[in-house]
């Protein structure tokens, strides 16, 4: 009987959508979100989509991830400005989940709430001393350079110290090694945020470590990206040859991927090309596999801050399925250093009322739709409640992979649509933006339109156009809601 | 460029007199010189064609031929994700991604053409078309690695570019959906 009135009212929905929209509420604008608004949009002609942000920027980490001298795969924005500009698409940012509104609150007012506000926060090492001074995560690093407004003043100490150590070997930790070594004059005409550029005119790092549990088989950045970072104008690139030597483990790796195996080429042709006579002041570029952090050191003559690394030497392991993990020795290693930056991976942070698997730092979901815990139980959905990118699948892929995951998640909610298990949900009207821009104004939370992202973006246009930049981002939170309003 | 636009007029010319008096079509000549010099223009600026191309082209056929073979175009035939067929004609000089935006076909292309993104990805589905083909470039083949659902005939759409001896290849949009794992996706030797 249930599914019976469900379906008549379904039909009656849609037969009347015109009046009665499906309302659905994106929380968060980069890839994921973006990717969903425009899928659900294609897919659904009488869908209205409402994309929030806690920013007063839209896109996500094509804004504060993206590295600065990357602008070609920053061109998606332009796809993403066109689907806000659609009639049935709207973007309020400067609006935080969780403070402004809760999920609750957002789940009384929309049909369908999918959830795609990434990763947030870091993974920890959880080793001593790892909260001394000196020590950032890669991703404060990475929002200091591109003008996030949480971390503008993150002020990364670069003039005291020649070297700089890199944990990881992923795109990010390649981004923040090249950022640290380019010539600063090539950097000068990217959106790169003032603040950063000032610090790296600046800057005395000469050497940076880029350090790895694992060998050159199992690094796990791309070859556009490795491509970039040994081509970096007058640079010496050490690579130690005796960490190239492949076991049968590592053949057999290479052997079934394509990407490992042209990463690993790469890596094999830097280190021979790497035999040249050094000059003095070059900057210096320091592969290092085999290396598990096992503890930062304090400075003897700075309280508080750090000075170096304990590295425990490890081997490989299979594990099966072709994999191999590292183990550590018992033998150890120090690199001194007072910057150390963590690029082990982001880490998605839970809201009230969301069930969330600290474990694997997501949200439990099958193919998008949030399960009502983790407990393996698939039966329990949460009723119109999705997920996609970060927080669906963990910190990992490129701005493509959430066009995939975001098919999956719109595929999901349809299929909930089509048999019933929204429908009766979603035959009875709901407030959507207009319930929602009445509750924030209630609450005086400054809602920045789309067109407040205009005027921030003409004005970065043209405070950059002055230093022959593409733009000059705004960084701090006053300047970006003024300029907003 | 004006240099160029020297040059086409003068390849232009020379074949110009030898095409009209083979057709003794003199009145259609001023249009179609007009239309010559465009798409040549189009060719050599891209850097499709050479020079020495376009003189050995111009001397193989006819004008009206060339100008048709260049407006109309080759045919090509997208295979999309569900396997429904279009078939479009595409001009000589225009990339794959830019025909398939012309005519409505769902392929991404969130970089548009700059080489930065995996959207466009193609699959060639005849071999022989695809030894037509220039090698990847390194650029290519560095997002080739992230593109899903990777062939041993996989191709970025915006670097496959419409000339003669790809009349008649056929394109498969991968189907993404299909082929997507979430994590730990292992792209097939290439």
């Amino acid at each position: 009987m249930a599914i019976f009135q469900a379906r008549t009212c379904l039909s009656r929905a849609f037969s009347t959508l015109a009046y009665h929209p499906l309302r659905v509420c994106v929380v968060g604008s980069g890839p994921a979100g973006f990717y969903t608004a425009e899928k659900l949009m294609k897919a659904h002609q009488g869908a209205e989509v409402d994309i929030i942000d806690r920013l007063p920027t839209p896109f996500g980490l094509v804004r504060s991830g993206v590295a600065p001298d990357h602008p070609e795969t920053k061109i998606v924005v332009n796809q993403f400005s066109r689907v806000v500009q659609h009639e049935r698409c709207s973007f309020f940012g400067n609006v935080t989940l969780g403070s402004s509104i809760s999920l609750a609150e957002l789940r009384e007012l929309y049909h369908v709430v999918v959830l795609a506000y990434g990763a947030e926060s870091d993974r920890v090492l959880g080793i001593p001393g790892e909260d001394l001074f000196g020590i950032h995560s890669a991703r404060e690093f990475v929002w200091w350079y591109n003008g996030h407004p949480d971390c503008k003043n993150l002020d990364p100490d670069l003039k005291n110290t020649d070297t700089a150590v890199i944990l990881g070997q992923g795109n990010v930790a390649l981004d923040v090694a090249r950022i640290l070594l380019r010539p600063v004059t090539e950097l000068a005409t990217t959106d790169i945020a003032t603040h950063a550029l000032h610090v790296l005119e600046e800057s005395s790092i000469r050497r940076v470590y880029l350090v790895g549990r694992r060998g050159p088989v199992q690094a796990a950045c791309t070859a556009k990206e490795l491509r970039e970072v040994l081509g970096i104008k007058d640079i010496r690139i050490h690579i130690p040859e005796a960490d190239l030597l492949k076991s049968p483990e590592d053949e057999e790796e290479i052997k079934n991927s394509r990407i490992q195996r042209r990463v690993y080429e790469l890596l094999s042709k830097a280190a021979s090309n790497g035999h040249s006579s050094p000059r003095l002041g070059q900057r210096e570029l320091h592969f290092v596999f085999f290396r598990k952090p096992d503890s930062f050191f304090e400075s003897d003559n700075r309280k508080g801050h750090v000075s170096g690394m304990h590295f425990e030497k490890t081997v490989l392991k299979g594990v099966g399925g072709g994999k191999q993990i590292a183990v550590g020795s018992g033998q150890f290693e120090d690199i001194e250093s007072r910057i150390v930056l963590k690029s082990i991976g982001y880490k998605s942070v839970p809201v009230d009322g969301l069930p969330f698997d600290h474990q694997k730092g997501v949200v439990p979901n099958i193919r998008g739709r949030v399960l009502h815990d983790s407990s393996g139980d698939q039966t329990l959905l949460e009723e119109g409640l999705y997920v996609c990118g970060w927080l669906k699948r963990g910190p990992t892929g490129i701005i493509a992979t959430n066009l995939y995951c975001a098919e999956e998640t719109v595929a999901s909610l349809f299929e909930d649509l089509d048999q019933g298990v929204l429908a009766l949900q979603s035959c009875l009207p709901k407030p959507g933006k207009e319930g929602l821009l009445r509750l924030l104004g209630n609450r005086n939370v400054q809602v920045v339109p789309f067109s407040g992202w205009e005027r921030i973006d003409s004005t970065e246009r043209r405070l950059g156009s002055l230093k022959n930049k593409p733009r000059e981002k705004l960084a701090t939170w006053e300047e970006l809601l003024k300029t907003a309003m | 460029m004006t240099e160029t636009k020297v040059i086409q007029r003068a390849i232009f010319q020379k074949h110009h007199q030898f095409s009209t008096t083979a057709d003794n079509a003199s009145e259609q000549g001023s249009e179609q010189e007009e239309k010559c010099v465009k798409i040549f223009g189009h060719q050599l600026l891209n850097g499709l064609a050479t020079t020495h191309q376009l003189v050995a082209w111009v001397t193989r056929w006819t004008c009206s031929i060339i100008v048709e073979d260049m407006m109309i175009g080759i045919s090509v035939t997208f295979v999309d994700k569900d396997g429904e067929e279009k078939h479009l004609k595409v001009p000589i000089g225009m990339s794959m991604l830019e025909a398939a935006h012309e005519n409505d076909i769902e392929l991404e292309g969130a970089c548009e053409g700059s080489l930065a993104c995996s959207t466009c990805h193609v699959i060639v589905m005849d071999m022989e078309y695809y030894n037509k083909l220039e090698d990847p470039s390194d650029e290519e083949n560095d997002m080739l690695d992230l593109a899903f659902g990777l062939t041993e005939t996989s191709r970025l759409g915006c670097q496959v570019i419409a000339k003669p001896e790809l009349d008649g290849i056929r394109l498969a949009i991968p189907a993404a959906t299909r082929n997507f794992a979430v994590d730990g996706y292992v792209p097939k030797p290439h």
